[in-house]
């Protein structure tokens, strides 16, 4: 109690004026934010190094590469066949449509593209479009959680489990289905499975409506996500992005439409255009492309030669015992289908020199691959050009003049995958 | 139009600079042989021809050869719909060339890398550093000539300087009757 100490208060309008003067040292000041690589908002390991002037951003350098495992080097050392789960591991969250872009470009350089059987292709479409739903609800679902809206994250991942589901039962994983082969896909439907697609693709529609009331017209969400992130039509084309990025910004152009592959040329489809570009556009295509997908499965599922469980033994390989590995049980029996197994499983398929470049319209946008062949069992060079990797180069245009908030709704709307950016 | 025909006439602009055009599986592939006006063929091709859509560019490594480097680029017109290939060589004593981010600037990141992997540089690039290998790497891994297990480097405090241990993988288990922590995968020591 002795040792009382006197504390001095200076002058409440001294006190101010320092402030206003260490305000005025500030000036032009700017703080450098290092956003990731590990962080909830960047979806994966990107990392974005920030330079601030208070809320608003100045300059954003994006930092790719945390997930770079070299698959275009492992692909050099592998047949065209073993490459196959690697697709899987792009862009693993619609590994089903890399296996189908990986096999068509394969068969293309082969040269087999147009002998592919039917069903096959009804097949292979069904898998790219379910593929398609998954991404976008998840997409879709990550980008509202972001922003803030939790019930939706909870509800389009509800719906996303039952396409893991039917994952299952086609190929046997759920998540690294490595399904389709080159000439092919590794098995048939099985049992019950179109049955399953049928109920699920009329499940999800009624999901997909529940997201759209609980956000289109939210006053928080279109606040978020309007004026917001805006490409303009220019820019998306100059900075090469593609999928429902692209189309966000009002370019009408869709592979399945300019170059149709597969089966796509006989369904009908429509492909949703955005008006300004901004983040707010960009959901609105995911939602609309999420409806059509269900539409060519319908579709899909009503023309399916063979029908659903394949009665009459329709094929879904090519028959060419040099490209696709005969019947188990004929292996063993028959000298011709032993050699083509042996050959096929040690030296794989003998593909022609030549090279050539395949798009494929991908839930994120054209995943493309460029094949160089110098003939023989492997690729000389595989190039993989994907759509994650080209949406993000957009970044440090993009961001600045936009408040640190927004960073978040950015990322959610370019709707990407670090695997697939980094291979 | 067709993509021959957009071919052809990039081919009568610039006359002897290109080859013929080789369509193959309704590709159109043209080789330009004066590396140093790349950045002009393409300047024409999207301005005069509407290519305005860069979708690619790749690169090969033609090991063992001369010109050792291949770069391709793979243009595509969003209206017109038309594809082309343009390939054009690099020797490996020069191993640059001029950029094209002032055509499409969707090339910065491509040119950035076909730098980081293969070791082209690109003359008047804006931010010419590596992207998928970090930055103090010492080597190009998509050459031919290195190795698929990877190579040690010496560049101090740099995660991954050792070659990949290609049997067994980086990463061992323990067995036996431990607790659970103790039976997690470790990353492989070197005196084990």
């Amino acid at each position: 109690m002795s040792d009382v100490q006197d504390i001095e208060f200076r002058d409440p309008a001294a006190q101010a004026a320092s402030v206003v003067e260490e305000l005025q040292n500030m000036q032009g000041e700017k703080m450098v934010l290092n956003m990731g690589p590990s962080h909830p908002a960047t979806h994966g390991v990107l990392r974005i190094v920030l330079e601030l002037d208070g809320e608003i951003i100045t300059r954003a350098v994006p930092d790719v590469g945390y997930l770079h495992r070299g698959d275009e080097k492992i692909a050099e050392n592998m047949t065209y066949n073993q490459f196959v789960p690697y697709t899987d591991r792009l862009d693993y969250l619609a590994p089903l449509a890399n296996n189908v872009a990986y096999a068509l470009a394969v068969e293309k350089l082969l040269g087999i593209h147009d002998q592919l059987p039917p069903r096959c292709q009804y097949i292979r479409v069904i898998c790219a479009e379910l593929a398609r739903i998954s991404s976008h609800l998840l997409g879709v679902g990550c980008f509202a959680m972001d922003v803030g809206a939790l019930t939706v994250f909870l509800l389009t991942f509800t719906e996303r489990e039952k396409i893991y589901n039917l994952c299952e039962s086609l190929t046997g994983a759920r998540f690294t289905t490595s399904y389709t082969r080159i000439g092919g896909v590794s098995r048939d439907t099985p049992p019950g499975w179109c049955d399953a697609v049928r109920k699920f693709v009329n499940e999800v529609v009624v999901n997909i409506a529940e997201v759209e009331t609980l956000l289109t017209r939210n006053k928080i969400w279109v606040d978020r996500t309007r004026d917001v992130g805006v490409i303009s039509k220019a820019d998306a084309i100059d900075y090469g992005l593609s999928g429902p990025n692209l189309r966000g910004s009002g370019v009408e152009y869709d592979l399945r439409k300019a170059q149709p592959y597969l089966c796509y040329r006989d369904l009908q489809f429509d492909v949703p255009v955005g008006s300004v570009g901004d983040c707010y556009d960009r959901y609105l295509v995911r939602m609309e492309e999420m409806r059509q997908s269900v539409r060519l499965i319908h579709q899909c599922l009503d023309k399916i030669p063979g029908g659903f469980d394949n009665p009459s033994k329709e094929p879904v390989n090519v028959n060419d015992g040099k490209i696709v590995l005969p019947p188990k049980n004929r292996v063993l029996s028959g000298m011709e289908e032993l050699i083509h197994q042996f050959l096929l499983v040690t030296q794989g398929m003998n593909v022609p020199p030549g090279e050539i470049y395949f798009g494929h319209e991908n839930p994120k946008g054209e995943l493309g691959f460029y094949i160089y062949s110098r003939g023989g069992g492997t690729p000389y060079r595989l190039k993989i050009r994907s759509p994650s990797f080209v949406n993000l180069s957009i970044l440090s245009h993009l961001m600045p003049g936009h408040m640190m908030s927004d960073t978040v709704t950015i990322l959610g709307s370019l709707d990407f995958v670090m695997g697939e950016c980094d291979r | 139009m067709t993509t021959l025909e957009q071919a052809s006439k990039l081919k009568v602009r610039f006359g002897e600079l290109l080859s013929e055009p080789v369509g193959v599986r309704g590709e159109t592939t043209v080789r330009l042989t004066d590396t140093e006006r790349i950045a002009e063929v393409c300047g024409f091709a999207k301005n005069d021809l509407g290519f305005d859509y860069l979708v690619d560019i790749s690169s090969l490594d033609n090991y063992g050869e001369d010109p050792r480097w291949t770069v391709v680029y793979h243009l595509r017109g969003l209206t017109n719909r038309c594809e082309l290939r343009l390939k054009t060589d690099v020797s490996e004593e020069k191993s640059e060339l001029p950029t094209v981010t002032g055509v499409w600037r969707t090339a910065d990141w491509h040119e950035r890398e076909i730098y980081d992997m293969m070791g082209i540089r690109f003359r008047g690039h804006p931010d010419l550093r590596r992207i998928l290998m970090w930055e103090g790497y010492p080597y190009f891994p998509l050459r031919k000539d290195f190795p698929l297990a990877g190579k040690p480097t010496q560049v101090p405090e740099v995660a991954f300087t050792q070659v990949a241990p290609l049997e067994g993988g980086p990463f061992v288990t323990t067995p036996g009757g431990k607790n659970a922590i103790e039976r997690e995968p470790r990353v492989r020591t070197p005196e084990e």
